[in-house]
């Protein structure tokens, strides 16, 4: 890179380079290292998440299969490498086969920059837990995450069938919506970091997270993040009632492996962004940071593997337990609430540091740690003003009663909005099951 | 850096130059030659990803990556996300509408191309190509260098384009803009209607409790014992291959119906439980 640069003056390296400078072969090590990480935790997050889904239905889940049901993940992975290649005869075959590739590939590609841990001893060097990092390595995830979306929409067009391609137009016009706002809820964190790169974010927080620091970006980021990966709530691209598996109805074998598992692992990658921009990364947190060499070595690793399987938790919480969106709700939820409230955000933010630079204010985290929580305070009471306005507005006219009657006008009816199924609906629910 | 590191990273950037911008020029003939819109579309962004390519072992990671979000990602989704809405099979037709439109077009390329090279290269010829390595590091950084010379020296020039970005957002608005004279219509609105129009409100109904056979043309059979056709799919009706539902089904559902007991059922079925002779003929 530096070929031409003789002539005018030897410029010493400025990215965080100088540690990356290690041979090509622990290069590769590191990279088939990230690629087994991420093929298990996706193997152990199907387990866990069949696991924890199950117990939050009051089922057991697959427990068959190897110690817990462990191996449960890899057996159905073999078994569907082992189906029937189908290809739809309106399907456009070259465009079919690259779209599955193109979605697992980019979950993979995203892995690059995540930086797992500080700098350990590999085979005699020092090197950081973390294949590259360049000055605008958070820019890198998100242009990969756009092409990652490819994967989708090319599939849902090649498939050559109308569910499908609903279900790619839905996702398409789903994360370029939520890609925005997951993009304005980075530039609070560069404002403040005063770097783009995982690295620099990563050591920005020594001291706060930016949870804390900027809580309403993290909140903006964690609900983005759901619909960036088309979970649920927001799982409008494969709503199974509605377009049978969305963009990939037509795929079968290896090829919807493919689909499923750069889905999952765009779960992890989602999961992890969040860890090293909002969480603090590897760095452990308080109470282990008292410890000396908490953050030393390979025990980091730990630290950033757990931050990132409590998002992982949160994501299977959240399909256990919300309803699907509807389409439009999901639309101006995006647009009308999320990025304006990034945008509201990072003015307040850009003129905190602004005051703070010109010495106005003193001390600059209390001002974002106490502007964030009051604007968050104030979002959060606005809403629960508009939905109990809603429903003392009632439905047509008709004032929704406080008490839930399970067996309102001699049928079994759910909770209306603003009710609570008590212990009565338990007993009517379970009255009607001895019925069938 | 010692000389080997130096030669491998002038190699490396060589190699990246080749395959990356070959790829690019591969990307852009395809455009122009493929029929169908969106495999044009497909290599305008594959020409895209590796002109970014080049841009971050030319020392622009910034603009590499921005090349990426803004073309490959918004640009060129914006299109495909079009051309699927306006039609999946869409392909140009090769007629031309303007007579000479097609030589007209390739000596104007031509033109440009030689004009373009002309004055590029004049432009490069007295002068050795600085690097962007060494201009980054005046201002400490690619970001900064970016940042610096944007909000100082050319902060008009940004500030005019995203005015007229905006412009054209809102012109696009207001041209997509019409005024309803209708209410909305509502997801309660929408249900209404649905259930007002007399088609079959929900799902058909499937094989219900009285259901004796699980095959697609067997119907099912309602609380008093009439088979109910809808649970039939309606082409397996237009061509009259809905199966009859054998008598005594009919028979045992109206005894248990009409309030009689199992044993009486099978005290009735002792005979021939399926004589085709009692089975309901004909079609539904």
């Amino acid at each position: 890179m530096n070929r031409m640069l003789g002539a005018i003056e030897p410029v010493t390296v400025i990215e965080p380079e100088g540690a990356f400078n290690i041979p090509v072969w622990l290069m590769i090590i590191k990279v088939v290292g990230i690629f087994v990480l991420l093929v298990v935790i996706v193997i152990f997050t199907i387990w866990f998440e069949r696991r924890v889904v199950g117990r939050m239905q009051n089922r057991i889940g697959p427990n068959r299969t190897g110690p817990f049901g462990l191996l449960q993940t890899l057996m159905d992975g073999i078994k569907l490498a082992l189906k029937e290649e189908i290809f739809p005869k309106a399907a456009d075959k070259i465009v079919y086969i690259i779209a599955p590739v193109l979605s697992a590939v980019m979950a993979f590609a995203a892995w690059a920059v995540i930086p797992l841990g500080p700098e350990v001893s590999m085979f005699g060097y020092r090197t950081p837990l973390q294949l590259a990092d360049f000055p605008v390595a958070l820019l890198y995830v998100l242009a990969i995450a756009s092409i990652g979306i490819y994967g989708v929409v090319l599939a849902g067009w090649s498939s050559g069938s109308t569910y499908p391609l609903l279900g790619g137009l839905r996702s398409s016009a789903q994360m370029i919506s939520y890609e925005l706002s997951m993009s304005l809820s980075f530039v609070a964190v560069f404002l403040l970091a005063g770097t783009m790169s995982t690295s620099g974010i990563v050591d920005a927080q020594q001291k706060l997270w930016f949870a804390v620091l900027l809580l309403p970006s993290f909140m903006v980021y964690a609900t983005s993040m759901v619909a960036e990966t088309n979970r649920a709530p927001f799982d409008l691209a494969e709503a199974e009632s509605e377009l049978t598996g969305g963009f990939h109805t037509e795929y079968s074998s290896l090829k919807f492996a493919m689909f499923f598992l750069g889905e999952y692992i765009n779960m992890v990658t989602v999961s992890a962004v969040a860890t090293t921009i909002f969480l603090g990364g590897w760095r452990a947190p308080w109470p282990i940071s008292l410890w000396d060499s908490a953050n030393t070595g390979w025990y980091p690793l730990i630290w950033f593997l757990i931050k990132v399987f409590l998002f992982i938790f949160v994501f299977i919480w959240l399909r256990g337990t919300l309803p699907r969106f509807r389409y439009d709700q999901f639309m101006h939820f995006g647009w009308k609430v999320l990025i304006p409230v990034s945008i509201l955000w990072i003015l307040i933010i850009a003129c905190i540091g602004g005051l703070h630079a010109d010495g106005v204010i003193a001390n600059l985290d209390a001002w974002a740690v106490g502007a964030g929580v009051l604007l968050t305070v104030l979002l959060l009471t606005l809403a629960g003003h508009a939905t109990k306005r809603r429903l003392r507005r009632g439905i047509r006219g008709h004032p929704i009663p406080q008490r839930f009657d399970p067996y309102s006008d001699g049928f079994p009816v759910p909770p209306l909005p603003g009710q609570i199924a008590g212990r009565s609906a338990a007993a009517g629910r379970e009255e009607g099951d001895t019925h069938v | 850096m010692n000389l080997t590191s130096l030669m491998a990273a002038g190699v490396g950037e060589t190699l990246v130059f080749w395959i990356c911008g070959g790829l690019a020029v591969v990307g852009a003939l395809g455009m122009v030659l493929s029929p169908k819109a969106v495999h044009a579309a497909l290599f305008v962004g594959m020409t895209m990803i590796n002109l970014a390519v080049i841009y971050v072992s030319l020392e622009a990671p910034f603009l590499g990556m921005v090349q990426i979000i803004v073309y490959t990602g918004a640009v060129m989704m914006l299109f495909l996300f079009v051309m699927m809405v306006v039609g999946v099979d869409s392909s140009d037709s090769l007629i031309e509408t303007i007579r000479g439109q097609r030589w007209m077009a390739v000596i104007f390329s031509l033109g440009l191309g030689a004009l373009l090279i002309g004055l590029i290269g004049n432009g490069l010829a007295g002068s050795t190509p600085g690097s962007v390595a060494a201009a980054d590091a005046v201002h400490g950084g690619n970001v900064e260098g970016l940042a610096s010379l944007i909000f100082t020296r050319y902060f008009l020039a940004f500030e005019v384009t995203s005015a007229l970005l905006i412009t054209a957002a809102l012109g696009a608005m207001i041209l997509a803009h019409r005024d309803r004279h209708t209410a909305r219509p509502t997801q309660e609105s929408l249900s209404r209607e649905r259930f007002r129009s007399g088609v079959h409100p929900g799902v058909l109904p499937a094989s219900g409790s009285y259901a004796r056979h699980n095959a697609v043309d067997t119907p099912a059979l309602l609380p008093d014992a009439t088979p109910e056709p809808l649970s039939v799919p309606s082409a397996l009706r237009a061509r009259h291959q809905a199966k009859a539902v054998p008598m005594a089904d009919i028979d045992e559902v109206t005894t248990l119906a009409t309030g009689g007991t199992v044993a009486q059922v099978d005290a009735a079925q002792s005979g021939d439980p399926h004589d085709p002779d009692r089975d309901t003929g004909g079609d539904l």
